[in-house]
This record gives C-alpha cells, structure tokens and sequence, in this order.
C-alpha cells in the first residue's frame, strides 16, 4: 500500500512541478511584505467581515465560553493560533492535498493544531483549562477555522494566509472578549476573575473583597448605588445570545451596508 | 432499561444539545430558515449522532485507554465522524435514493457541526457506558432537531413581522435563540428517574 500511495504523491507532484516553480518565484518576491493588501487582510476581519457578527461561524465556543473574561481570552488566542497555523500549513500544502480528500486532510491538520493547544494548556494553565473542558477540542469543529482554509487558504500564498489567519482570529477574539468583559461585569461586578490580575468592579465591600465601587448602602464612594444587584441573567448561557444579537444590532445599524435583506 | 431512557430524556430536553450548551450554532443558524431543510438537517444528526457514539465509544474504550493514546482522541474521533459521512453518503445514495436526496446536501456539513464531536467529548468526560453513550447520542440528537425545527418554524412566522432593518435575519435569529434557551432552563431540576420511580431517591 504504501509505496503505491509515495509513487502516486511523486507521480502527481512532479505533474505539477511546472506550475509549482513559477508559483514559488512569485511566492519569492511577495514574502513577508506588509503593505496596504496585507494590512486589510487583517483589519477587514476585524469588524466590517467579523466572522462571528457577518460570516456567522464559530459561534459555538463563542457563546459557551464567555460568562467571564479570563477564559474567553485564552479561547481567543488558542482560536488564533489555530487559525494561523492551520492557514499557513494548508495554504503550503495546497498544491499537493488531491480535491476529493481535502477535508480530511484539513481536519487532520487542525486537530494536530488543537491537540497541541490542549497539551499545553493542560500544563501551563490547568484551572482555565477544566473551566473550558470540552470546548478546546471543539477548535476543530469551530467552523471560522474550516470556513478560511476552505474560503481562503485553499487559494492563495502562504504570507498572505497566514494573515488571513490572523485576522480572522482577532476579529473572532474582538468579539469573544466584548461578550466576556459585558456578561462578567453586570454578572457578577468583577472583570478578569480567575487569573492573576482579578479585578472587583462593583459589587457590596466586605472584609475579605474591595470592590472598586462598593454598593453596600452605608459605606462607600458609591453608597448611592445601594439598589445595585448582580444581574444573574447575564451568567446564563442565554445572556451571550443577547449580547451578541446587540451587538450585530449596533454595527448593522451603523452599517447598513450590512443589513440582511432576504 | 431506566437509566438508557434517563438519560435519552436528559440529554434531548433538560441538557439539550443547543440550547444549554450550544454546540453546532453554526448549521443551526445558517439552516434554518425553511421548515423543510431544517428537519432534513436535524435527521441527518440524530443519525450521524446515533452511529457515531457507539464507533467512538469503542474507539476510546479499547484502543486510546490501553494503549496509553488519549492524546490522540481528537484526531481519531474526528477521522471517525468524517469517514462515517463519507460512508453513510455513499450508502444512503446506493440504497436510498429518496433518502439521498433530503439529506444529501446536509451530510458533509454534519462533519464540522460541532454537536457532533462535542457529543463524543462529553461522552468520554462523563464516561458513560455504552448503553449510556447510545442513548446519549439519540438524546441529543432528538434535542438537536427539536430545537432546529422550533427556530425554524418561528423564523418562517417572523419573516412578516415589522422587525428593525438591523436585526431582520441573524439579529432575530439570535434573540429568539436565547428566549428558547431561557424557556428551556425551566426544565433544569427534573430528574426523570425520580419523577418515574426507577430510583426511590434522588441520584447524589
């Protein structure tokens, strides 16, 4: 089997060698340049192309994962990472990777990506990895990574790609963390809780925590605030439905270049 | 037999796929805009579910755990669900034409609905057995098309409702999401096997 299946990659490469060297020469003088078209690819992704508010994808990990800032943003840049290397890696293979198999083939390379973010999560930040659970190994099926292989890697140069990939996983993590720091802050007053840096916005001081504004009614800068409560809607997974929906609501509205006319 | 049904009534209604954990938003919301495509899609999954459970549950259970391989879960489940698409496709159109045909074009995007590798991963984190992993997998899978068809029959209703040009669509689609899943939190609590009195107490 297997000699067949090397003779068969040699057969069809060297098939292609002709169309591969000229590729490689243009590939040669458009490395690693970053100018005005590199520079959209990632900025476009950002909000006008936003893969969660415009292209629909992802949105899976998007809403299970941002009751709170901390793991949303370790979820963003696992996302990103994915996403670039996947890019990077499919867009250098894709002369090679035959049509009829080239989702397998994707599939193989993202889930050796998401393993390697699962491996390295588990060491280096266990809490936030059990907090996230199944939604790691989810990388894979998110659609935003499959969605740009698919869309854009499968077509173009390897730099450009990569910055596709980039940019599709910031402008994913934009969205992430927005969701994360509104559901985190009227959910439960605090920002960043879990990691290093935890902040207490607002919520009643007592001994053991400072609130940054303290709603206890006697005491405090914000003693008026004494009605304030946690909103426990927005610890619900619902809530991250909501968010998002205002979300698209106020880009739409300032855009309505992007209304959805059907 | 009682826990098998607990657990299909668990996973379809009170844990259900979509609406507590949200797993394949993606077809979810991108397919459901007609009645008609939305309840293909949602057989689709039951089936890829109901099939995919078992293989990978055996997948994990004798092959990754002795071998020491748990690493490689994702990559192996996921080569299983892409191959048991590819497979059921190229069955469904030898033998079932007519079946072919209404789930023919849902098939491939059922590989990266994510409903269905999550399925496989909760599985593993909530070690079921393999009794328990079937019926979680038909569970789901009936959560999954209830929940499909249900926004599906609300959006074709919404289509002549006066909504703001801004969230006409995806706004929408969002928004009655999120008041199902609220409507659906009101189950969270019920323990069907007490309610049924296969189990005197409530499960610890």
């Amino acid at each position: 089997m297997v000699p067949i299946a090397t003779t068969a990659m040699a057969e069809s490469t060297e098939v292609k060698t002709g169309v591969l060297t000229e590729d490689t020469a243009a590939e040669k003088e458009a490395t690693f340049e970053f100018g005005k078209k590199e520079k959209i690819l990632i900025t476009d992704p950002l909000l006008d192309n936003n893969p969660i508010t415009i292209q629909v994808l992802g949105v899976c990990s998007a809403l299970a994962v941002t009751s709170l800032v901390y793991p949303s943003l370790v979820m963003a840049v696992a996302v990103t990472f994915v996403t670039a290397f996947s890019s990077l890696a499919t867009s250098l293979m894709r002369n090679i990777i035959p049509k009829a198999v080239r989702l397998i083939v994707q599939l193989v390379i993202i889930a050796t990506l998401v393993t390697l973010v699962n491996e390295a999560l588990k060491v280096l930040a266990f809490p936030v990895y059990k907090q996230l659970s199944v939604y790691i190994g989810l990388i894979i099926t998110n659609c935003i990574v499959m969605g740009r292989l698919e869309a854009f890697a499968m077509a173009n140069k390897p730099w450009r790609s990569f910055l596709d990939g980039i940019g599709n996983g910031l402008g994913y993590g934009l969205i992430l963390v927005a969701v994360g720091v509104v559901r985190e802050l009227f959910g439960k007053g605090s920002l960043f809780a879990g990691s290093g840096i935890a902040l207490n916005i607002i919520g009643p001081s007592s001994d053991s925590t400072k609130y940054l504004i303290n709603t206890t009614a006697e005491s405090g800068i914000g003693s008026f605030f004494g009605w304030y409560a946690n909103n426990n809607l927005m610890v619900l997974p619902a809530a991250a439905m909501f968010v998002i929906a205002v979300f698209i609501w106020l880009q739409r509205s300032y855009n309505t270049k992007l209304v959805d006319i059907s | 037999m009682g826990d098998f049904l607990n657990i299909f009534i668990k996973s379809a209604f009170i844990e259900n796929m979509v609406l507590a954990y949200f797993l394949g938003m993606c077809s979810f919301l991108a397919v459901s805009k007609t009645l008609s495509t939305a309840s293909g899609l949602g057989l689709a999954v039951i089936f890829v579910l109901g099939v995919t459970m078992p293989i990978n549950w055996i997948i994990n259970e004798y092959v990754l755990i002795p071998a020491d391989l748990e690493f490689l879960r994702f990559i192996l489940f996921i080569a299983v669900i892409a191959s048991t698409v590819q497979l059921v496709e190229m069955v469904l159109e030898k033998f079932s034409p007519g079946l072919y045909a209404a789930l023919g074009i849902f098939l491939p995007l059922i590989t990266v609905n994510c409903a269905i590798l999550g399925g496989s991963l909760f599985m593993v984190s909530r070690e079921y057995n393999l009794s328990e992993s079937v019926a979680f997998g038909l569970g789901g899978g009936f959560g999954w098309f209830l929940a499909i068809i249900a926004l599906a029959a609300i959006r074709e209703r919404i289509r002549y409702s006066n909504v703001p040009p801004a969230l006409r669509g995806l706004g929408m689609a969002f928004l009655i999401t999120g008041l199902m899943g609220i409507a659906f939190l009101s189950l969270t609590g019920i323990d069907p096997a007490v309610f049924a009195g296969w189990h005197p107490t409530p499960a610890e």
